[in-house]
């Protein structure tokens, strides 16, 4: 359901295919997302989650198929593209020997220019890691990790946020603090794709619910249209019990 | 294209079949080094021909990275297999040339070494195109490999030019060849840049056929 | 952003990187000292076989060298999808290509150094007269190098053969290269000027020039996709 929020950014998509050398991955997704929306996608392993988070994030080409973010399509406007994404992939994308405050600054120059001054600072304090921000990320345990990375997301103030399987090594702390700033993106009008394989949160932060199964698109509802334990059920007869 | 394929095919092996005995039997022997010397009809043609896939794929690899078409892509690839096909044949007459005339099958000279280089550049393209699975990116990477040896072609003709050579100055180079021997040559670099043309028609056919199986099996 | 502003990221970034990881500069270390105790018992016993093929074996060290170097360059991008992360950078990947090719190019010279020592300290080889004429063919020579190794790197980091790949591709283009700072340490060595053979020295310029405008060029087509 819409928030109504300030960016107006929105994403869809057609007929998106991929296939790489002699298989389908994704067939045929249709999607529409407006502002303030979290599509959570579930799937078993192999069923293209990734894949589509990949294409959305530019960083694949789509076999078939077209889609545009805020306008910019997303084959021939990669650039544009781009600018309006944040990515939360497997990996964590830090750099090891940098301090987490110079891994936002490294991202945040790549992403397109300097940083407002304090910028940088409000992000990782956001996210709780005020203490740790000049320490070596090498230092850090993984949750702290994964704060920082979603600290990157909010440097960016991305419209569209693309979520790969985000509770994977989260502490309580860092799930916390997933969820927090996620619901204050959706306030913002912020689109979301989550991609995960944790039930009860994934469907607690939709607003729309997904599941992909085999490359193909096999649900696409508003959350509110099922109760859990009916999602439950609807995911394991169709999903895997072959996807059809 | 087809046809077209099939009326060069006869073309080149007519072409082929007169130079060849232009070159092989009618033709004058050298002076000095006697019958061996008519090795050069085959060896001489062949390089050039070399040289002309190579430019070829200089230029398809270009419009493949600025279009992104899959038949630039082809021709790359085709033009790169025939060049390196002609290039083992430059190496492997030029060795059979000198065994008789230098006393060794190889030597470190000037314009052997810069051949076979030539050579190791191209394998090279093929070989990282078989190692990458996907098309458009094989295709990608390969076209840099395509471009980058072609300009390094030409640096490294002239640093082996500048170091001592005992390879004869060029054929062509040279200046006044009796005409007795010039039409030979001739005629055979014709009839290897037919049957070279030959050749990259029916290797980019195989090529889009090879793609459209691939399609066939992926399925609507 | 401007592709100048990318270069001094990424040069930054890498450079930081090297200072606190130290690995590089260990692997280096240790790397060189092997190679001048690998030279020396194929050389055979006699100090004078040592001389003779010194300046040879030193091309050989750099250019082993050279190689780890070069696949290093994005293979420190491996570690948490670091590359697939630069490749989301929106705008002109040229200058990430730039500075990837400073930092090589700093990383070689250092490395360059470091063996020049080892030589002149294991071999009894006075370098000093020696260095003087290499210099600028070292500065030039392995500038072609990180231009094309770079790309080269950047093409196989992700591929399951690129340990083979890298020196495949890379080694024939570096004849050129071979050719003339093979011929200009000869006349270093015997004496001569080194503007005794300017063509020489030209083709390094140009061959420089070349290459960095079509590593440029062709760097944002290697990282797409």
């Amino acid at each position: 359901m819409a928030h109504g929020g300030t960016t107006g950014v929105s994403l869809h998509v057609r007929g998106l295919s991929k296939a790489f050398r002699g298989t389908w991955a994704l067939r045929g997704i249709d999607l529409d997302l407006g502002p303030g929306e979290t599509l959570v996608l579930f799937g078993p392993n192999g069923s293209g989650k990734t894949t589509l988070i990949k294409i959305l994030a530019t960083l694949l080409r789509p076999t078939r198929g077209t889609g545009t973010l805020g306008g910019a399509d997303l084959v021939r406007e990669r650039e544009q593209v781009r600018r309006r994404v944040g990515l939360l992939s497997h990996g964590s994308y830090l750099y090891e020997e940098l301090t987490p405050r110079e891994n936002l600054s490294f991202a945040a120059a790549l992403h397109g220019g300097q940083p407002a001054d304090g910028a940088v600072t409000a992000a990782i304090e956001r996210v709780g890691l005020g203490a740790v921000a000049d320490e070596r990320v090498r230092t850090l345990s993984s949750g702290m990790q994964r704060r920082v990375t979603l600290a990157r997301l909010l440097l960016n103030a991305a419209d569209l946020w693309l979520l790969d399987e985000p509770y994977t090594n989260l502490d309580r702390e860092a799930t916390k603090v997933l969820e927090a700033v996620l619901q204050e993106h959706q306030a913002r009008g912020g689109l979301a794709v989550m991609a995960t394989h944790n039930f009860l949160d994934g469907f607690k932060q939709a607003t729309r619910l997904g599941i992909l199964a085999r490359g193909r698109l096999i649900l696409d509802e508003p959350r509110e249209s099922m109760t859990f334990p009916a999602f439950q059920e609807v995911y394991t007869v169709r999903a895997e019990g072959g996807g059809r | 294209m087809d046809r077209l394929a099939g009326i060069l095919g006869v073309g080149a092996g007519v072409l082929l079949a007169i130079g060849l005995w232009m070159g092989l039997v009618q033709a004058p022997p050298d002076a000095v080094q006697g019958d061996v010397q008519r090795i050069m009809y085959i060896h001489v043609p062949s390089i050039l021909t070399a040289y002309l896939a190579f430019t070829v794929v200089l230029v398809a690899s270009i419009a493949y990275l600025l279009r992104g078409t899959r038949g630039w892509d082809r021709l790359a690839h085709a033009s790169a297999e025939v060049g390196v096909v002609f290039t083992a044949i430059t190496l492997a007459t030029g060795s059979i040339w000198g065994k008789p005339t230098w006393g060794v099958w190889w030597t470190w000279d000037a314009r052997l070494t810069g051949t076979a280089v030539l050579f190791l550049i191209y394998v090279g393209y093929l070989m990282l195109r078989s190692v990458v699975d996907d098309r458009d990116r094989a295709g990608r990477y390969a076209a840099v490999v395509g471009i980058l040896g072609f300009f390094d072609i030409i640096f490294t003709h002239m640093a082996v030019k500048w170091f001592r050579t005992l390879h004869q100055p060029s054929s062509l180079e040279r200046g006044a060849i009796d005409p007795a021997l010039y039409l030979p040559l001739m005629v055979n670099l014709g009839a290897f840049i037919t049957l070279y043309v030959y050749f990259l028609l029916r290797r980019v056919r195989l090529g889009a056929l090879e793609e459209a199986v691939e399609a066939e099996v992926l399925g609507g | 952003m401007s592709f100048l502003a990318l270069t001094g990221q990424i040069l930054r970034k890498d450079l930081r990187i090297e200072m606190r990881s130290r690995e590089g500069v260990n692997t280096l270390l240790f790397f060189s000292t092997l190679l001048v105790f690998l030279f020396r018992f194929a050389i055979g016993s006699s100090e004078a076989q040592v001389r003779e093929a010194a300046p040879g074996l030193l091309w050989l060290a750099f250019i082993l060298t050279g190689l780890w170097g070069m696949a290093r360059t994005f293979q420190i991008e491996r570690e948490n999808d670091c590359l697939e992360f630069l490749r989301l950078a929106p705008g002109d990947l040229g200058g990430l290509y730039l500075g990837k090719v400073v930092v090589g190019c700093c990383l070689m010279w250092a490395a360059e150094l470091v063996i020049l020592a080892m030589f002149g300290l294991f071999f009894h080889l006075d370098m000093l007269p020696v260095i003087g004429p290499l210099v600028p063919v070292l500065l030039l020579g392995t500038v072609g190098f990180v231009a094309i190794g770079t790309l080269f790197a950047a093409i196989t980091a992700n591929l399951k053969a690129r340990e083979v790949l890298l020196p495949l591709l890379l080694f024939p283009l570096m004849v050129p290269i071979l050719l003339a700072a093979g011929r200009l340490t000869d006349l270093g060595l015997a004496g001569d000027s080194l503007w005794a053979e300017p063509h020489w020295l030209r083709l390094l310029v140009g061959f420089d020039v070349v290459f960095l405008v079509l590593g440029y060029l062709t760097f944002p087509f290697v990282m797409e996709d």
